[in-house]
């Protein structure tokens, strides 16, 4: 018995998920009274032995050529061999992209239930009971897992990252993997930018904003407060923003602290994806938006107007 | 080329979510179904797309779930595709339907299987995945673009902090999201046309989920809005500060 939790890391950089799925799956290890280890696909440029600050003794690391690049199928072979000689029945990966894309086939190949989108540590008064989003953040469901492993992917931004004294014994796993089938072509990482689902701030524009040239106003806010830019979909649909910045129902589902809306009606469909944010400012000109119901803080006046305010004002208290 | 591209019903994004049975069972008075946005406008329009390109492809559609999952159906065949396959049960877990699509889809000799990125319901993003390694097949998740030419897809999907650009040749699974199709609407041909199409129902094979929901919970509500003044925004960004703590 003990808990493995699913280093996940681009390019070599590990991100902030991964240090919340170590703490969180390291938290799980101490209540069950079993040890946490970990697991990293591939090469690292990171010190690995120091990641046992989050709570893990061992950190096994499978070091093969056909790990260079993503490869679900691959990747879960790799997987599928670290789990046997652990003999871990608690796997914990972040429910990012990676582990949407893995997690699901290993849970089939080892009968281990999963569940996605966990916001909580496991219940185990009456079994083994995780909290989960469902539909689109408009409410959680308790899901029992009844299979001997268990397989749990955990929210970004819902378990804390939790740091103490410690190193990890790195162990190098040699492992045997057939070639994958997907062939990558090109590779186009954003640099340097918080993804979306990490931030711990989000400022966010709608239709309100009347055009991708009015922008600079969101901008500016979210750099002065070191935050991420988001958008509703009607935004996203006029390509007045990328894609990846929709939020919402059919977007992504976002919970950062602080959550800004800046022209944005609040749609039931727009606060399903962003409702679980901590904290949530609104900015309309229209009193009886919807959004002001879902809102903690909020000020009815004209976003071109308020919003270079507030960003001097943050600005002056960030001095 | 055969394509299987799965569908699910879910709550139409308005609907007021409630429990009933002491927050153990999803209430569905007065709900509307409707095709899960993901199965709708990305992968099932994305195969009626290939069809429509190369009209020797064969579309089918495959659903879990009883007989008042038809009408939906019925809309997806509407849109396009050839036919329909229902497995006659209630959707229990991820790992239960997956295993149920997979029973179809072995033998069925299918090239490619679409999937939604995931349901607005249960939002699991479990299905492709799991089917995936239950075919034997490889997984392309999230995908965004796709262009087939003899056997082989050029993908673009998202992965972790950006996105890349991928060869493959089918047999595979694929899970497709915002940027593979352009939503339509079924037109009065298509309707028409979905009335005849066969709609099989297949019995489920005997299984047991892996998990199961024991209970529902709404989050709790927010406490009330505090309004500022438009000309005080530094009263705001103060009260962020130092009441909410949120920078
Ligand atoms: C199946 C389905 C799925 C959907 N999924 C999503 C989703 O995932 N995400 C999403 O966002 N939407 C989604 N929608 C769309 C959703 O219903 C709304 O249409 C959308 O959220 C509205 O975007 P908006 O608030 O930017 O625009 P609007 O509703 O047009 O609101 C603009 C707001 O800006 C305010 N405003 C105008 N001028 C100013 C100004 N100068 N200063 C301040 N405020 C101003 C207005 O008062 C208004 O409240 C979905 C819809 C459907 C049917």
């Amino acid at each position: 018995m003990s808990v493995l939790i699913f280093i996940d890391q681009s390019e070599g950089h590990i991100k902030k998920a991964s240090y919340e799925a170590l703490s969180y799956g390291a938290k799980i290890a101490e209540m069950s009274g079993t040890a946490a280890e970990a697991v990293i696909l591939g090469n690292s440029d990171s010190d690995l032995a120091a990641l046992g600050q989050y709570g893990v003794s061992k950190i096994h690391q499978v070091r093969n050529d056909h790990l260079n690049h993503f490869d679900a199928q691959v990747y879960i072979q790799a997987l599928e061999q670290v789990v046997s000689r652990t003999g871990a029945d608690i796997i914990i990966f972040s429910n990012n992209v990676d582990g949407k894309a893995i997690a699901p086939g290993l849970s089939a190949q080892l009968k281990a239930g999963l569940v996605t989108g966990a916001v909580d540590l496991p219940d185990t008064s009456n079994g083994f009971v995780v909290k989960k989003t469902v539909f689109s953040g408009k409410a959680f469901a308790h899901v029992r897992i009844n299979s001997a492993i268990k397989i749990i992917t955990l929210n970004p931004n819902a378990y804390p990252v939790l740091e103490k004294e410690g190193r990890a014994e790195v162990v190098t796993e040699d492992i045997q993997l057939l070639p994958g089938k997907v062939t990558v072509k090109s590779v186009n990482k954003v640099k340097g930018e918080v993804p979306l689902t990490e931030a711990d701030i989000v400022v966010s524009g709608g239709r309100g904003l009347k055009g991708p040239e009015n922008w600079g106003i969101v901008e500016d806010l979210a750099k002065a407060l070191g935050a991420a830019t988001a958008c509703s979909r009607p935004v996203a649909d006029a390509d007045w923003r990328p894609h990846h910045e929709h939020v919402g129902q059919t977007g992504i589902a976002i919970a950062p602290n602080l959550y800004i809306a800046i022209g944005i009606s609040g749609a039931i469909q727009h606060l399903a994806g962003v409702n679980r944010s901590k904290v949530i400012v609104v900015i309309n000109k229209d009193p009886e938006a919807p959004f002001f119901k879902a809102a903690d803080y909020g000020i009815v006046g004209d976003a071109f107007e308020v919003v270079p305010k507030i960003t001097e004002a943050v600005k002056k208290l960030k001095g | 080329m055969k394509i299987l591209v799965c569908v699910s019903k879910t709550p139409d994004t308005t609907a007021k979510i409630a429990f009933t049975d002491n927050n153990t069972k999803f209430d569905t008075n007065g709900i509307q179904w409707i095709i899960n946005p993901y199965d709708e406008w990305y992968a099932l329009v994305k195969a009626i797309e290939l069809k429509e390109a190369d009209p020797s492809v064969v579309i089918h559609l495959v659903t879990v779930g009883t007989a008042d999952a038809d009408p939906v159906i019925r809309k997806a065949l509407a849109l396009g595709g050839d036919e329909a396959i229902r497995i006659n049960a209630d959707s229990q877990d991820s790992f239960y339907v997956a295993s149920q699509i997979a029973s179809v889809a072995k033998g069925g000799g299918y090239d490619l299987v679409f999937t939604g990125k995931e349901t607005i319901d249960y939002n699991g993003a479990s299905i492709g995945g799991m089917l995936s390694e239950l075919l034997g097949f490889p997984y392309i998740s999230m995908a965004t673009k796709f262009e087939w030419t003899a056997n082989k897809a050029t993908i673009t999907r998202e992965i972790e902090g950006g996105e890349e650009v991928c060869e493959i040749e089918s047999p595979f699974v694929i899970s497709c999201q915002k940027g593979m199709a352009e939503q339509r609407i079924p037109n009065m041909r298509g309707i028409m046309a979905a009335r005849t199409k066969p709609l099989k129902v297949v019995e489920p094979v005997a299984l047991e989920p892996l998990t199961q929901i024991v209970g529902f919970e709404l989050p709790p509500a927010k406490a009330g809005v505090k309004l500022i003044p438009a000309d005080q925004p530094e009263e705001l960004v103060r009260l962020l500060r130092e009441e909410a703590k949120a920078f």
